[in-house]
């Protein structure tokens, strides 16, 4: 499986796999260069062989308690190709003192919100994101929970309510709360 | 759709902008209406919205010029949960990522798990696990196309889908012992097996359905109100669809046959004789007869699978993974240390990485799960259809009438528990 666009990655870019390995199912995995990632996943996507044009999802790992665990996080990558008929697996792995990863927007229109999940969750950020906020938790939140050290049983404190000043709340408050 | 117009940086909360009248060859005489573009909200709880979203939209007159759904309120930490029981008790949170087709979730994640391992489940419990998910999906699309015709003002579809669908939870409460929250199967296979006389029951109900959904399309098909909010409404392109990540009855309504159940195989999908129903335009109405044919796809591959089915066991013998047979437990002392390891320390996978998926009844659900080696999930990534799909919303009605949202919301069944996780 996806044997034959690895192959094309690392023709085209020789540097840009760092790793590729095969998991237990037989799904066979490409780690990509942080820098060459938008490159490799246009050429997946536009090449005319390979196809990949349906994105299927991307989120982050947080690795802190696997015995492998330098870099920290991955972003994993999965798209689906109607030709080959097959699902490529890519990664790449940041460190936590750099979580950056340049954003796939420009590519795949639907890695817009994966990448905010991605963000909220792990506080990994994108660069070039057209619009990198909170997705499913609120702004104000402190933390990012799907990290490790993030504790199961955390509290967040309680937050002001925000000010409403574009509704009218009708007459007898003259607008105000 | 790059003929709609991109909509320009959007307004603050408090801000309008006048309306750009152009004053060109006008007869000077007649007085424009002034307008201005205008913010309201839809949801967090809006009846059209099912489930809890909240829709940012920004109009001018009637048309839609900037859209921003902003979810999240039906949070629940799925992952985060997942990630601290053990592999067995992330069942009833699977439950609740899409409550109208629970069994899918539940054997979707179980089939990734099961790849994990390397598990190899017996074929008895693999035709079951086919019976129910197609039940679920007849249930899901039931209640999708049902509450289609109710919003768009035919309140007796509605009723015809959810007696049909009422029929289905029943035979779904025989099997499982709940009627939305089943928690039903096990890593290895299934906790039980079909009830006594069940069978029979299922092909009456087929039966029934199929006549509540034939009775739906006379209603509505060729209905002149309901074909001209859905026809032309909601469109998106097939290539916006894959960019987007659409999956599904959403993604097959363009015209490409993405199906997993033909794609990648799993179960006994392979043995059985069905088609994959596309549409053309990528439209409501073609969203809409996507559903209505699968339901009856569905119908013939339970009637298949009911036929087919082998008699054996339902889940595999081994105590590492399934619980022992209660004389074993209590007669035992083997039986004794299996069942109590394996309630304590919950069934071990091995370490190691896997990206899987199966056909849920709005599209791919994909899990990527990371074991590392012991009785819980390191990570559980669930690839939820309805999220890339509520994320090309905006793109589907920006430039169109307000009123093509309401359909559009409902053709693309939106399911709050899956996408807010």
């Amino acid at each position: 499986m996806s044997k034959l666009a690895l192959d094309r990655i690392s023709e085209r870019f020789p540097s840009a796999l760092v790793q590729r390995y095969v998991d237990r199912a037989g799904g066979e995995w490409g780690v990509v260069d942080r820098s060459q990632l938008l490159d490799v996943l246009a050429l997946v996507k536009n090449d005319a062989a390979l196809a990949f044009k349906l994105f299927l999802s991307l989120e982050g790992v947080d690795r802190l308690q696997l015995p492998e665990n330098d870099p920290r996080f991955e972003v994993v990558y999965f798209v689906h190709s109607l030709v080959l008929k097959e699902t490529l697996r890519l990664k790449v792995r940041v460190s936590e003192d750099d979580p950056v990863v340049p954003s796939a927007h420009a590519i795949y229109q639907g890695t817009n919100w994966w990448e905010r999940l991605t963000f909220d969750f792990y506080g990994i950020t994108f660069s070039g994101h057209p619009d990198l906020r909170r997705i499913l938790l609120y702004e104000e939140f402190k933390g990012h929970p799907l990290r490790k050290d993030y504790a199961l049983r955390d509290r967040q404190p309680l937050i002001p309510e925000r000010p409403l000043k574009d509704i009218f709340r009708g007459p007898g408050t003259s607008g105000v709360q | 759709m790059s003929d709609t117009p991109r909509p320009d940086a959007p307004l603050r909360p408090g801000e309008y902008r006048p309306d750009d009248v152009s004053e060109d060859g006008d007869d000077e005489l007649e007085s424009h209406l002034k307008t201005k573009r205008m913010r309201i909200n839809m949801g967090p709880s809006h009846p059209a919205t099912h489930g809890t979203v909240r829709l940012n939209i920004e109009l001018e007159g009637e048309t839609i010029t900037y859209l921003d759904p902003e979810i999240g309120f039906l949070h629940r930490g799925f992952q985060k949960s997942c990630e601290n029981v053990t592999w067995n008790q992330c069942l009833p949170y699977t439950d609740r990522l899409n409550y109208v087709s629970a069994l899918a979730n539940n054997f979707g994640f179980l089939n990734a798990v099961e790849k994990l391992m390397g598990l190899e489940i017996p074929l008895r419990a693999q035709y079951i696990r086919v019976i129910g998910a197609e039940l679920h999906r007849l249930q899901d699309h039931l209640t999708a196309t049902g509450a289609t015709g109710l919003e768009l003002g035919g309140f007796a579809p509605f009723l015809l889908a959810m007696e049909a669908r009422e029929l289905i939870q029943d035979r779904v409460t025989e099997l499982t012992g709940a009627r939305l929250t089943t928690s039903f199967g096990r890593v290895g296979g299934l906790n039980r097996d079909l009830p006594e006389a069940w069978t029979d029951k299922v092909l009456r109900t087929l039966e029934k359905t199929l006549g509540f959904i034939e009775e739906m399309e006379t209603l509505m098909n060729t209905n002149r109100i309901f074909v001209d909010r859905t026809r032309g409404t909601g469109v998106i392109t097939a290539e916006d669809a894959l960019d987007f990540g659409f999956t599904g009855p959403c993604l097959r309504a363009c015209g490409i046959d993405y199906d997993v159940r033909k794609a990648k195989p799993y179960w006994v999908y392979d043995r059985l004789d069905f088609d994959i129903p596309v549409g053309q335009n990528g439209d409501n109405y073609d969203r809409y007869l996507v559903r209505l044919e699968e339901m009856k796809q569905s119908e013939k591959i339970i009637r298949q699978a009911l036929r087919d089915i082998p008699p054996g066991p339902v889940i595999v013998d081994d105590w590492r993974i399934a619980l022992p047979p209660k004389p074993e437990v209590y007669g035992t002392i083997e039986g004794v240390i299996g069942h109590f390891k394996l309630i304590m320390e919950g069934v071990q996978v091995p370490a190691g990485e896997i990206y899987d998926s199966t056909e849920s009844p709005n599209g791919e659900l994909g899990w990527y799960i990371v074991s590392d080696g012991g009785g819980r999930p390191y990570k559980v990534h669930v690839r939820a259809p309805g999220f890339p799909i509520l994320s090309g919303v905006p793109r589907m009605v920006t430039g169109r009438m307000l009123a093509d949202l309401i359909p559009t919301f409902d053709t693309i069944n939106m399911i709050g528990g899956e996408v807010e996780q």
